[in-house]
């Protein structure tokens, strides 16, 4: 018997016998199938890397393991004992921890509070014995948590490591993560690295989702490649050990996409020049006229995160400005001020040579303001309406999508076809609610809408989050365009390469203030690393 | 004229709040477990109406009141079943089954009413209070804190027992949450119909209780719409405590009183006009409401269905 006893560190089960072993699962949702037929397998000891472009069903699968979803056929053996997992907690009491893709925690409950929930054996709470196992798993990791602060006050970072200790709470012999890294600050993967590379040593199986070539290198032993629902490829530990780092990062996207990738959008990971290209940037500019003028604004912050101080800042016609910062730091704060959706206390914004600090959402809308926020699920869309009707949202009331106070369902079904083309939505059709899409393809449905209907300046907010490597390197090159057709755009992300990527100057946020403005060029990612760091240093 | 600060008018004062105030208590206790895990139980008013009925038709019959208070809470619950299937399980709009819930409670029972009653209007004798030795003697407090029904101290120990199983237990940490974040709950591995269901059904046993307690010992008999909206003055209470049963305490005697007060003053021949006094416990939640509306922080899932699988 392989019983629950023998499990980290244990060699009673033969390494050769794979921790999880899944044989033709296949699940589909109306419209579309999420898994066809897929088999894979993860050993203990091994971090496997499970890559694959946004709704290739990567969540999918892991969500059938974990026990969330029902698979429609297809078998699963953990420690080569077959078994079905009907509900989550089956799957833990398997040994099977997941770290969701959105985050699970309830930030209203303290840390141990979530922790205790759903693994508290009796009727009242046991919260001593859930300290000390706390205590373990935080030494486990090598972390701190402070188990009484409710969790919406933590750092992403920190409650991802509440996540992780919650997955191995019941002894768990495999860990799922999906996306974990898409949240966090770079710091805060380099820590989550570690903690892997030290639960992977002590007999784990990992399986971790992301969409980053570096990290699948850095951390997977193996990587299998997910498209449209089938595995399109494995590379084993032999190709990911040898080699440049460029070249292996070659190899995985020619497996996950089938294709040469020199051809095609340039993926930016792909790319070494990147400084370089965006160095012409002043000569370009030269002359432009202003499209977006902010005068010390001043604008709250909201739910614990700073609000901003005195920005300051001209964005020109066909300018990329980056803003870069840490996560939580004002950034929120500047686009909703921006955007018109938190009121300024001080300071002026004018939009080419116009007033709009008094201005409605709508009216700056009309003047063709746009702003993508980074909350898709909640704010950006609405998810029980049809792709379609989400695409005209914000344009309630007007022509060709209502007539005389009516909708026109064929005007939108029209607009709304030729963006989901334009834009590469996966959805099975635009009656889809956006809601089922996966995560990537909802980002990429609210872009859709934002870029269409003549913007003249446009803030991003994360633009890229949680979209697939092809998928980035489209959308940087359709912001890329926008500013080549004239329009300004501000570009807020924590990525600091996407910065580098695209903007022609770089504002760093710190604290709720501007602490510099770096001009792209050779030395910029050092420049900006120091203020991001140092923050008032530069001031 | 009535002198309206003899200790005689206020201990009748305090003592009528307090008769007042405890269905509301009930109502809200329930109201607020039921919030806590996520469901905004708007049809409290019909579990609360249904309550009253059947605890008056039974105590009539039987001629115990603690039998009719049992059997007006399980009237509640059976109420509270339209709610679990319509909207716990199958999704519906919480709002809209609600109001259907009171309006088709409040007709149902106004109908039985008037076949059953309608030439006798039977009443019930009163109930008698439970002195607690001594305390009960103290002036303007002893006559109305110390001297009530049993039920009022088994209530107040059933708030004491619900704070601690709200804040200390695997069940009421599941029940915040449900009202919460019921994917989190999923995921965690507890079924959010379950918790919801076993709330709701709570939520419907107390408010039938609260109502079987208004029409066997506050009316002492039942006429059609007795409970005279105090279903939503429940909601109001519950919204504003937040979760936390001793605030239903508080709301239930602070509303009671209010309600008592409008009779003291009829009954003192103010000259004022009876509507304007009969408006006063409303008003009381107006006021309350501006006030306080800040502080009413409310589950993030509060009256949203949970399907699994539906993002
Ligand atoms: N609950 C659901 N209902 C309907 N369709 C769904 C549901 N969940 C997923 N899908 C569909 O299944 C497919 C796979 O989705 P999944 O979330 O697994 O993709 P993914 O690989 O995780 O993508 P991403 O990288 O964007 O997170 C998508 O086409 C998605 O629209
Ligand atoms: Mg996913």
């Amino acid at each position: 018997m392989t019983g629950s006893n023998d499990r980290i560190g244990s060699s009673t089960v033969g390494v050769s016998t794979p921790a999880v072993e899944l044989s033709g699962i296949t699940k589909a949702f109306p419209g579309v199938i999420a898994n066809d037929r897929i088999s894979l397998r993860a050993l203990r000891g091994e971090v496997l890397c499970l890559l694959g472009e946004n709704g290739a069903g990567k969540s999918t699968l892991m969500s059938i393991l974990s026990g969330l979803y029902q698979p429609d056929a297809g078998s699963i053996r953990i420690d080569g004992r077959e078994v079905r997992i009907g509900s989550p907690r089956d799957g833990r009491e398997l040994g099977i921890g997941m770290v969701y893709q959105h985050l699970s925690l309830i930030p209203t409950l303290t840390v141990l509070e979530n922790l205790m929930l759903g693994s508290n054996p009796g009727i009242v709470l046991d919260e001593v014995r859930a300290r000390a196992r706390l205590g373990d798993l935080a030494a486990r990791l090598g972390v701190h948590v402070d188990a009484d602060v409710r969790v919406g006050a933590l750092s992403l970072g920190q409650q991802q490591h509440v996540e992780i200790i919650k997955a191995l709470w019941k002894d768990s012999t495999v860990l799922i993560l999906d996306e974990p890294t898409s949240m966090l600050t770079p710091q805060g993967i380099e820590e989550l690295q570690k903690v892997l590379l030290g639960l992977k040593a002590s007999g784990l199986a990992i399986i971790f989702i992301t969409h980053k070539l570096h990290e699948a290198i850095a951390i997977g032993d193996r990587v299998v490649a997910l498209r449209q629902g089938r595995v399109v490829g494995e590379l084993g530990p032999e190709v990911l050990r040898t080699g440049t780092p460029h070249e292996i990062q070659g190899r995985i996207v020619e497996v996950m996409f089938g294709e040469d990738p020199t051809r095609g959008p340039q993926i930016a990971e792909l790319r070494e020049d990147l400084a370089a290209e965006r160095s012409d940037a002043r000569t370009r500019l030269e002359g432009s006229p202003e499209i977006l003028r902010l005068d010390g604004v001043s604008a709250p912050g909201a739910r614990g995160q700073h609000g901003i101080e005195g920005a300051t800042f001209v964005v020109r016609e066909g300018e990329v400005l980056g803003v870069a910062g840490v996560d939580g730091n004002g950034q929120r704060a500047l686009a909703e001020a921006i955007a018109g959706q938190r009121r300024s206390s001080v300071g002026t914004i004018h939009l080419g040579g116009e007033e709009v600090t008094n201005l409605s959402v709508g009216a700056r809308q009309r003047l063709g303001l746009r702003y993508v926020t980074d909350d898709r699920l909640h704010e950006g869309v609405v998810g029980r309406y049809a792709v379609g009707l989400n695409f005209v949202l914000k344009r309630i009331g007007d022509e060709p999508f209502w007539r005389k106070g009516t909708i026109d369902r064929k005007a939108i079904e029209t607009t709304a076809r030729s963006l989901i083309t334009e834009f590469d939505v996966r959805t099975p059709s635009p009656a889809t609610p956006i809601g089922k899409l996966s995560g990537g393809n909802i980002q990429k449905a609210l872009l859709a809408r934002e870029l269409s209907f003549d913007p003249r300046v446009v803030v991003f907010h994360k633009p890229t989050h949680g979209l697939d490597v092809k998928t980035i390197a489209a959308v940087r090159d359709r912001i890329r365009a926008l500013a080549a057709r004239g329009v300004g755009v501000i570009v807020i992300s924590t990525d600091l390469d996407e910065l580098i990527d695209l903007s022609d100057r770089v504002a760093v946020l710190f604290a709720g203030r501007i602490v510099g403005v770096v001009e792209n060029g050779p030395q910029a990612a050092t420049r900006i690393g120091e203020l991001l760091v140092g923050g008032e240093a530069a001031a | 004229m009535v002198d309206l600060l003899s200790p005689t008018f206020l201990t009748a004062v305090l003592a009528a709040g307090i008769v007042a105030g405890i269905p509301l208590l009930f109502a809200s206790l329930g109201e607020t477990l039921a919030e806590q895990a996520g469901v905004l139980n708007v049809g409290l008013e019909g579990m609360m109406i249904s309550g009253a009925f059947v605890a008056f038709v039974t105590a009539l019959a039987v001629g115990d009141y603690w039998i009719g208070l049992l059997a007006g809470g399980i009237a509640g619950a059976v109420v509270s079943l339209v709610m679990v299937v319509f909207c716990i399980r199958l999704g519906l709009d919480q709002i809209v089954v609600g109001i259907a819930l009171v309006l088709t409670a409040e007709g149902a029972t106004s109908v039985l009413h008037d076949i059953w009653y309608s030439r006798s209007y039977p009443r019930l004798p009163n109930v008698e209070p439970f002195r607690i030795p001594l305390l009960s003697e103290i002036p303007v407090l002893g006559g109305s804190l110390f001297s009530q029904p049993l039920v009022v101290y088994v209530a107040l120990a059933g708030v004491a027992f619900a704070a601690w199983a709200i804040r200390r237990t695997r069940w009421g940490l599941e029940l915040r949450a449900a009202g919460e974040r019921p994917d989190s709950l999923d995921a965690a591995g507890v079924s959010v119909v379950r918790t919801r269901t076993v709330a709701e059904l709570m939520c419907g046993f107390l408010a039938g209780v609260g109502g079987g307690y208004l029409a066997l010992v506050g009316a002492g008999t039942f006429v059609p719409f007795v409970t005279h909206g105090a279903g939503f003055i429940a909601i109001v209470i519950a919204m504003l405590a937040r979760g936390r049963p001793w605030w239903c305490v508080l709301g239930g005697l602070l509303f009671g009183i209010s309600l008592s007060i409008t009779t003291a003053l009829q009954v003192a021949g103010i000259a004022i006009p009876v509507d304007f006094v009969e408006m006063l416990p409303f008003i009381s939640v107006l006021v309350v409401l501006v006030l306080f509306v800040r502080e009413s922080r409310l589950p993030s899932a509060l009256g949203l269905p949970y399907l699994r699988g539906s993002r």
